[in-house]
């Protein structure tokens, strides 16, 4: 068995991005089938043109519509293309040098092995069908003498101030050590917290060292599932990612015996009558439900008994 | 060694709104920028070095965009470094520039924070799901709430405290043309009728989600000195403590009162109730007036919500809290705490408009972030430091 216990997640968003009024200007062009550069202070044209002169360090503001030809100025072969890439297949990323521009561009060339690529080699763009303002609108390709031949124009198309970027991460979350221990336990209905060792405070989850003396923790202790609510909140706004729909009562629940609060949720009871000190039991899923996770316990639910003295929990606010 | 003196020399910032559409996040910070350094008569070149801040990468999604955004912010050749501290990160990047220069490095340091919440979600980047735990976490509200809750419990404040704040910060931020809300109208009456968010707290309660950005020139004294109204800093200070620990009390946060107390020891004052002529604190929830008016030390534990019942940090008040309208009124996170630093900086220049507390002298700026885990905060004056 591996000491942490390990689960995917994805963190994702399609981002949205205001694009300003430079780069919002060459993507237009690229929607367009047009490569726009910028003419910096000193008189040369850059591509991509940047938002700000480096020199002068001024709002670029002059654009120069350029043929869409170029020159490889150095280039490098991808073999095993991953995804998101320009190509599926193996292909070049290169410095292409368009005509008329004084800075090379990274972009793709696709031809079929390194053998037909080299330095000072000739390249045109070969434009998508179905543009939508962003580098991938087009690829390059050795230039054959029938330039631009077959390059399609769309001068009315949309201007572009606004893109979506999608963005997705996989992670292996892995728990520590004692954490996993507790995670563990609670596949087993036993919820387990750590004692450190010089402050005696009870840590549940256990956390491997105490926060406030930095030293190892190793000593076990098993504690109740009853325990005090100390402070709560009722959550009525719904939000994306929610895995709860709200209303709800996210509560921190001091057990008996532990020093720190969990976070869970309050049920069985309606929100406005959830009170600080108010005691509470774990209500378990049923058994064949349960995994290695807090959610065994489905929630936490009032005993019954009176509530506890304010000076009993006043310390865990 | 003793540190040379520095001050604020340029101050600029954005209109914030919920959505700059209008600009990428290096035209944003350009935009704060351009007016620092307009403000300080100096163009980029001039510069020594750029201080950069912003808070989680996950709200814009572009990781270290310091990377991608140092040519435009004019740091090619110089040194550009980037401060993280969560929401305090505006706060502690100004503190970072300003020990640049009081450690002798620099001579003019430009600093710069921003957000652009508007290219995601917060409430979505602040609560991604974490596997084998519960998810019960909503946001910065929902983490926030139950220590407003305790602290209420603990003060016996009555309930339409948070309120009271509320409306005096956003009708402080109709002075403000920068402010991201301009709601005209607010009443303790309207704030309480609004929609209850996170039980103890009223939608009207919550900060905004903004986009905005703010820049600040610091200088050493030579340099100061040949300026007509610069914002001298009297003391800075950053203290963190860890989220969660057993007995933390997360109402009165041990962080937050050791900084203030080595803030006022480093600037030879001892009753800052009285001494500080006013404060620009965070506040991203109302109820947080009140709870860090007594972590500030400004009055005894259980006692701070009576300052603000009584109107004394109103902008008439003995001690006006958030003449700009706070983060109640703006909050592009990352610059939250620059813009808090900035307007005791414009309160002491004499240059804060029409939320200008008349005669001040010297105030407090204050930020903090995390889970009440990181604290920064500094005193700036209109004289030069006597210490």
């Amino acid at each position: 068995m591996s000491r942490t216990l390990q689960a995917p997640v994805t963190v994702a968003f399609d981002y949205t991005r205001s694009t300003g009024p430079v780069i919002g200007r060459f993507l237009t062009g690229l929607k367009q089938a047009t490569i726009v550069g910028g003419r910096l202070s000193d008189g040369r044209v850059a591509v991509p043109p940047p938002e700000y002169d480096p020199v002068s360090h001024q709002a670029v503001t002059e654009f120069v519509e350029l043929p869409d030809t170029g020159t490889v100025t150095s280039w490098t072969w991808v073999s095993e293309p991953v995804a998101g890439q320009p190509s599926e297949s193996a292909f070049a990323y290169a410095l292409i040098t368009i005509d008329g521009a004084d800075t090379p561009w990274l972009h793709a060339v696709d031809v079929a092995s390194p053998d037909d690529i080299s330095t000072g080699m000739r390249v045109r763009a070969r434009w998508a069908a179905e543009r939508t303002g962003a580098v991938t609108d087009l690829v390059f390709v050795p230039d054959d003498g029938t330039t631009s031949a077959d390059r399609p124009t769309e001068p009315d198309a949309e201007e572009v101030s606004r893109i979506i970027t999608p963005v997705s991460l996989d992670y292996r979350y892995a728990a520590s050590p004692e954490e996993s221990s507790f995670f563990r336990g609670l596949a087993e209905g036993r919820i387990l917290g750590q004692r450190c060792p010089k402050c005696r405070k009870v840590y549940v989850p256990p956390r491997g060292a105490c926060p406030t003396d930095g030293v190892p923790t190793s000593e076990e202790v098993e504690l109740s599932d009853v325990g005090t609510v100390t402070t709560f909140c009722v959550v009525n706004v719904p939000f994306m990612g929610q895995k709860i729909k709200p209303p709800y009562v996210s509560a921190y629940v001091l057990l008996d015996g532990a020093d720190i609060a969990l976070q869970h949720l309050i049920l069985e009871i309606p929100a406005e009558e959830v009170r600080m000190g108010m005691r509470v039991k774990a209500v378990w899923k049923p058994r064949e439900e349960w995994g290695t996770s807090i959610e065994n316990i489905s929630h936490f639910a009032p005993t019954g008994e009176p509530d506890a003295d304010f000076d009993t929990y006043k310390h865990h606010l | 060694m003793s540190k040379t003196p520095a001050a604020v020399i340029g101050i600029g910032q954005t209109h914030h709104r919920a959505k700059r559409e209008d600009v990428s996040m290096a035209g944003l910070c350009r935009e704060a920028m351009d007016r620092a350094l307009e403000d300080a008569g100096l163009t980029l070149d001039e510069v020594d070095a750029i201080v950069i801040g912003k808070a989680p990468d996950l709200f814009e999604g572009v990781m270290m965009p310091e990377l991608y955004l140092a040519e435009a912010l004019g740091a090619a050749g110089k040194p550009l470094m980037r401060v993280h501290t969560a929401g305090s990160v505006g706060g502690s990047t100004a503190i970072v520039a300003s020990s640049l220069v009081q450690a002798g490095v620099h001579k003019r340091v430009l600093t710069v924070a921003f957000e652009k919440q508007s290219e995601s979600n917060a409430m979505w980047a602040l609560s991604v799901p974490v596997p084998f735990v519960m998810p019960v976490h909503a946001g910065a509200g929902g983490y926030f709430a139950p220590h407003v809750r305790s602290y209420i419990r603990r003060s016996e404040a009555p309930s339409h405290i948070g309120a009271i704040v509320a409306a005096k910060d956003r009708n402080n931020a109709l002075k403000n043309p920068y402010a991201h809300l301009h709601s005209e109208g607010t009443t303790v009456e309207s704030v309480l009728a609004s929609q209850m968010l996170w039980d103890p707290i009223h939608y009207d309660e919550t900060c905004p989600s903004s986009d905005g950005a703010c820049a600040m020139v610091i200088a050493a004294e030579d340099v100061a000195k040949t300026y007509e109204a610069p914002a001298w800093i009297h003391g800075t200070v950053m203290r963190s403590e860890p989220t969660s620990a057993a007995e933390r009390d997360q109402v009165n946060p041990q962080a937050g009162r050791e900084a203030a107390a080595a803030l006022w020891k480093a600037t030879g004052i001892t009753d800052p109730a009285r001494e500080i002529d006013c404060a620009e604190i965070y506040v991203p929830f109302a109820w947080f007036e009140p709870m860090w008016i007594e972590n500030l030390g400004f009055a005894p534990e259980g006692a701070g919500w009576k300052l603000t019942e009584a109107g004394e940090t109103a902008l008439d008040g003995s001690l006006p809290i958030n003449m700009s309208g706070g983060v109640l009124s703006s909050n592009p996170i990352g610059a939250s705490g620059m813009l808090r630093f900035a307007e005791a900086a414009l309160q002491v220049r004499g240059r804060a408009g029409e939320h200008q507390v008349d005669g001040a002298r010297r105030a407090l700026g204050h930020a903090y972030g995390g889970g009440s885990q990181f604290f920064s905060m500094w005193v700036v004056g209109a004289e030069p430091p006597s210490n």
